[in-house]
């Protein structure tokens, strides 16, 4: 169990701390998450030392971890960062027994150990041993990273931004395999991330943090069924279609900067506008952004006489939404008129924005 | 032929040149080698008290500035004349860049590094021996290089204390204004100074760690 009870931390006369207190469970996986420099790694750090908390203190199983030895109690957390972490002039398998090694455990035993973890994270012994960190992909080197960390059999393991730097295949992939990890070795994980996806994928509990406060601090259907505050429903946006799709609004998928058009515009600057921008359809609207209608391109190819005015032709009788109507409703609507598009608009009837076929596929598609 | 009349000039001297080409190896040696001890252990000590570096950094610029004939007048009254103060010459020019390499090899490595070091319960000593110094081993070699030739090239002022070495062909030939004997000297402390800039540039690669080539 990890205990912080109103941990600050200063530089200089700037607060990048300011009073966290809260506590993770044995064997549970936390993922702390926020926006750049809003202190998660500093967090981090203040758990095997690596910072000093200016106030407060930090508990290991009750114990306060300024009063231990601070080599001894970082050789029994396991620590993974981003990147560069492996020693470039060691191999593989220099780089997993280290640790051990540091503990002074037998040579036989290490051996044993670093060819153990090497099965364990999928990458064949006698293939990989002897190789240089730069001899290994991205996505290798990162599993290396993760068994030199389990190698002293940690009970608690600090990663920061593990899979930041690999490309999104291998990224999920391990994802995947850290989660299978964990449910059999069942170990204390805080991991720091940018990506929410990740988050929610990986977490027992998310901690969103802002500014050096923790924001929201509960599992990933609390935080998806109550954000906090705007902050956190922000962050969370649109991955709410995953879980809850009733809690995801037009108004959050929307596409907010549709193609519009004056209606004094004439058809072939409409055709125009339309093949800059690679749609099919443009929104009529007058000087206040108040929407009068829809063009398609369909509509222009019937008329011969391109010099007439979007005024003339545009259907107005075209069916909308409020930003706060669930996607549902939306997707209901779109499918029992028949229809490609639905323009967003508030109560006064300016264009706010436009949700289309595409929008929706992509959001499921999880872009 | 004046090229002929040079090479057999120095044919003719062949053994004189022998011995004084291993006199001028033996010197540079010692110069080199009393430089690395002082050297490398001063490159770890400021990465320890980082507030001295500059000092210390300061002061081999210093001596690398003193004009070399006048460095040795001083060190004569000092030493006497001989071999001794031919090697403290050197060495202390040759300090200034294995300090220097010494110094920003083991303090350039990457922040991350050192800190996975660190973050896994590495006491400074063993990140020291472990970390730093493997990875600055090549920058340090760099650092060795260049004061060996560096070396090389002082040495030959030891023959105007009477310790001997190539300097002695040269400087008789200036006293004798004989072009040939200097030559005779000049050439093998040329080829001398190569060949080891090529040796110690092989050094450089071979104490290279695999990973980071
Ligand atoms: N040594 C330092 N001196 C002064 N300020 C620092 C120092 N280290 C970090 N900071 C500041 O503390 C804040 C928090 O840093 P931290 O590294 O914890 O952020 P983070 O949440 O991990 O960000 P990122 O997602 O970019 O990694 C940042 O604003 C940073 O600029
Ligand atoms: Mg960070």
């Amino acid at each position: 169990m990890i205990r912080f009870e109103n941990v600050t931390k200063k530089y200089g006369d700037t607060e990048i701390i300011k009073g966290i207190s809260l506590e993770i469970k044995d064997s549970e996986f936390v993922v702390l998450i926020g926006p750049s420099g809003c202190g998660k790694t500093t967090c981090l750090k203040m758990i095997n030392r690596l910072i000093e908390p200016t106030s407060g203190r930090i508990y290991i199983n009750d114990k306060d971890i300024s009063e231990m030895d601070v080599i001894e109690l970082r050789r029994n957390i396991g620590y993974v960062i981003q990147q560069i972490g492996l020693f470039p002039h060691m191999t593989v398998r220099q780089n997993i027994e280290l640790v051990p090694l540091l503990k002074k455990w037998p040579r036989e035993k290490r051996a044993e150990r670093v060819k153990e973890l090497l099965d364990l994270v999928g990458m064949p012994p006698e293939k990989f041993m002897d190789r240089y960190p730069t001899e290994l992909s991205g996505g290798q080197k990162q599993r290396i990273g993760v068994a030199r960390a389990l190698a002293a059999d940690p009970d608690i393991i600090l990663m920061d931004e593990p899979f930041s730097a690999i490309d999104p295949i291998a990224r999920t992939q391990l994802q995947d395999e850290l989660y299978e990890l964990q449910q059999k070795l069942h170990k204390t994980i805080v991991f720091v991330t940018h990506d929410i996806d990740e988050a929610l994928k990986l977490a027992d509990r998310i901690c969103i943090m802002k500014e050096g406060t923790v924001v929201q601090f509960d599992t990933p259907e609390a935080i998806l069924r109550n954000p906090a505050d705007d902050f956190v429903e922000n962050l969370i946006g649109k991955k709410r279609i995953w879980k809850q799709p009733e809690y995801v609004t037009a108004g959050d998928i929307m596409i907010t900067n549709p193609v519009k058009a004056l209606p004094s515009r004439t058809l072939a600057q409409a055709v125009e506008i339309m093949s800059e921008s690679g749609v099919d359809s443009i929104l009529v609207v007058d000087k206040e952004n108040r929407l009068l209608g829809i063009v398609t391109a369909e509509d222009i190819r019937s008329h011969r006489d391109k010099a007439k005015k979007l005024e003339e032709i545009y259907t107005s009788n075209v069916f909308t939404v409020k930003p706060d109507v669930s996607i549902l409703n939306v997707l209901r609507l779109m499918s029992q008129k028949n229809i490609g598009y639905v323009p967003v608009v508030d109560e006064n009837n300016v264009l706010k924005g436009l949700i289309t076929r595409s929008t929706l596929v992509n959001l499921l598609g999880g872009n | 032929m004046p090229v002929a009349e040079y090479i057999n000039f120095m044919l003719e001297r062949m053994d004189d040149i022998i011995v004084l080409t291993g006199q001028h190896i033996q010197l540079s040696f010692i110069a080199i080698v009393v430089a690395i001890a002082i050297g490398v252990p001063l490159g770890i000590l400021m990465t320890r008290f980082p507030s001295i570096s500059s000092f210390i950094l300061g002061l081999a610029n210093a001596v690398q500035a003193i004009p070399s004939l006048a460095f040795l007048g001083f060190l004569v009254p000092i030493f006497g004349i001989g071999s001794t103060p031919s090697i403290v010459m050197v060495s202390a020019y040759a300090l200034l860049p294995i300090v220097k390499n010494t110094y920003t090899g083991l303090t350039g490595i990457d922040k991350a590094i050192v800190e996975a070091g660190l973050g896994m319960g590495m006491t400074e000593q063993q990140l020291m021996t472990m970390v730093r110094i493997p990875m600055a081993l090549p920058v340090i070699m760099a650092g060795v290089r260049i004061a060996v030739v560096m070396a090389v090239g002082f040495t030959t002022l030891a023959a105007l204390i009477g310790a001997g070495g190539l300097g002695q062909l040269i400087y008789r030939g200036i006293s004798m204004v004989n072009n040939r004997m200097i030559v005779a000297g000049a050439v093998p402390a040329m080829i001398l100074a190569l060949a080891i800039d090529k040796i110690f540039s092989f050094l450089e690669k071979a104490v290279t760690p695999r990973g980071i080539r």
